[in-house]
């Protein structure tokens, strides 16, 4: 007879791998089918000091390692494979990927987000040749140069502050007059004498040939266009959600924020959702984990539900 | 697979007679990390024709700078000297992407 699990998890970063630990630890029969590196988008950070209990040599890959290890512990499967297609509906839903199908009794969808792009020119010519969306990955290569943040919120500015510690100069371009990112790290920032502001001001053109050299930044108000000399440009200017593979299918948001309800719910029974493919305020490692836990106590108790109606 | 560093850079790739493929990784990249162990067994499969070589950025950023390479993991394949194939970051999520990137020259030669 074909395998049916309990519940498969796409996607293996915090929020999934969460829902895995208590998805396996109330024996559910569960799988986690995850398409790249384990972790997610918090494998690529380096510092995390906002994760409860994570107090000394706490590091992005670290805390993921550790959480993968403990739903593996408890008997969570993996697969690597990419999700191809999915069919949700009905009683027993069906996972296409690009080797296998799998199937399940509940679904629960934690494929994340990723970074949204600058929107300048060129940004796509000169990825990996100084354009960035990853700091820890790239970081080595600026030492004693001249590096440029784009963006005013969390990710930006602990970025930042990251990249102080390799650059000659880091300097964040925003294109408000304040940041968005906590005071703790707006003050750090602010100390920091490696890192100027330039405010109001938008990024319109990377310049370089097959590297980055300069910027072309524009003031908002005033309109005046400038060059900013760059080796490299660190971009973290919010998230998109990975929700293609839905769309039509599950209730969402224009932007593709997955909508659900307090118990991570979507409008199909037994489909939920986790982490930061959610529409919800605050994006971090510990709301991820804590939608994983809810969906999977959730799932376990619509299963139930299920079998004591049959 | 060879480990390259900034004095054996020149000799073993830009001078090679064979074909070389080279894995710019660093410590700090966890994808790098993750895929290496892949990119050995890759070694194994391809190695008939394309010399494998890995370069840690870490003490060699000059070397990957003005190979042009200033993003982790990058991939490039080089003959006779010049690159002719280069794999960037954002086209690299699983080890799948990486064969494909070797298979395509692998099949030309």
């Amino acid at each position: 007879m074909e395998h049916i699990y309990d519940t498969i998890i796409i996607g293996g970063g915090p929020a999934g791998l969460s829902a895995g630990l208590y998805a396996s630890r109330s024996k559910m029969d569960t799988l986690i089918i995850e398409r790249g590196e384990f972790g997610g988008q918090v494998a690529t950070t380096y510092e995390l000091d906002n994760y409860p209990g994570s107090i000394e040599n706490c590091t992005g890959v670290s805390l993921s390692k550790r959480m993968k290890q403990q739903a593996e512990e408890f008997g969570t499967q993996f697969a690597f494979e990419e999700v191809t297609h999915v069919k949700l509906e009905g009683d027993i839903k069906e996972i296409k990927c690009t080797k296998n199908i799998y199937k399940a009794k509940t679904i629960i969808i934690a494929t994340g987000a990723f970074p949204r792009l600058g929107g300048f020119k060129n940004e796509l010519e000169l990825r990996g040749k100084g354009v960035s969306y990853c700091a820890t990955c790239d970081a080595d290569f600026f030492e004693d140069l001249d590096i440029v943040v784009l963006g005013g919120g969390d990710s930006a500015i602990s970025e930042a502050i990251y990249l102080a510690k390799f650059g000659e100069t880091v300097t964040v371009v925003h294109r408000r007059g304040e940041l968005r990112a906590s005071k703790s790290l707006q003050e750090k920032a602010f100390n920091n004498p490696k890192i100027k502001f330039v405010w109001d001001t938008v990024v319109v053109e990377a310049k370089g040939t097959e590297i980055l050299e300069s910027l072309v930044v524009k003031n908002v108000k005033t309109g005046q266009v400038n060059d900013l000399k760059a080796d490299g440009c660190f971009v973290f200017v919010g998230y998109l959600p990975i929700s293609e593979l839905f769309k039509g299918k599950i209730t969402m948001t224009d932007r593709g924020d997955v909508i659900t309800d307090e118990e991570m719910r979507t409008n199909i029974p037994g489909v939920y959702a986790v982490g930061d493919i959610r529409e919800k305020l605050l994006r971090q490692v510990i709301t991820a984990a804590a939608d994983g836990a809810i969906a999977a106590t959730h799932a376990e108790h619509y299963i139930e539900n299920k079998l004591a109606s049959l | 697979m060879i480990e390259l560093n900034k004095d054996n850079f020149s000799a073993e790739v830009l001078q090679s007679e064979k074909p070389v493929f080279v894995d710019f990784w660093g410590e700090k990249c966890n994808v790098c990390q993750a895929l290496m162990p892949g990119v050995h067994n890759l070694n194994e499969k391809y190695n008939d024709k394309i010399k494998f070589a890995s370069l840690n950025i870490v003490g060699a950023r000059r070397t990957a700078i003005a190979q042009k390479v200033l993003g982790l993991p990058t991939m490039v394949i080089y003959n006779g000297g010049e690159k002719v194939a280069t794999i960037t970051p954002d086209k690299i999520s699983s080890l799948e992407d990486v064969e494909n990137f070797i298979k395509d020259y692998y099949n030309t030669l």
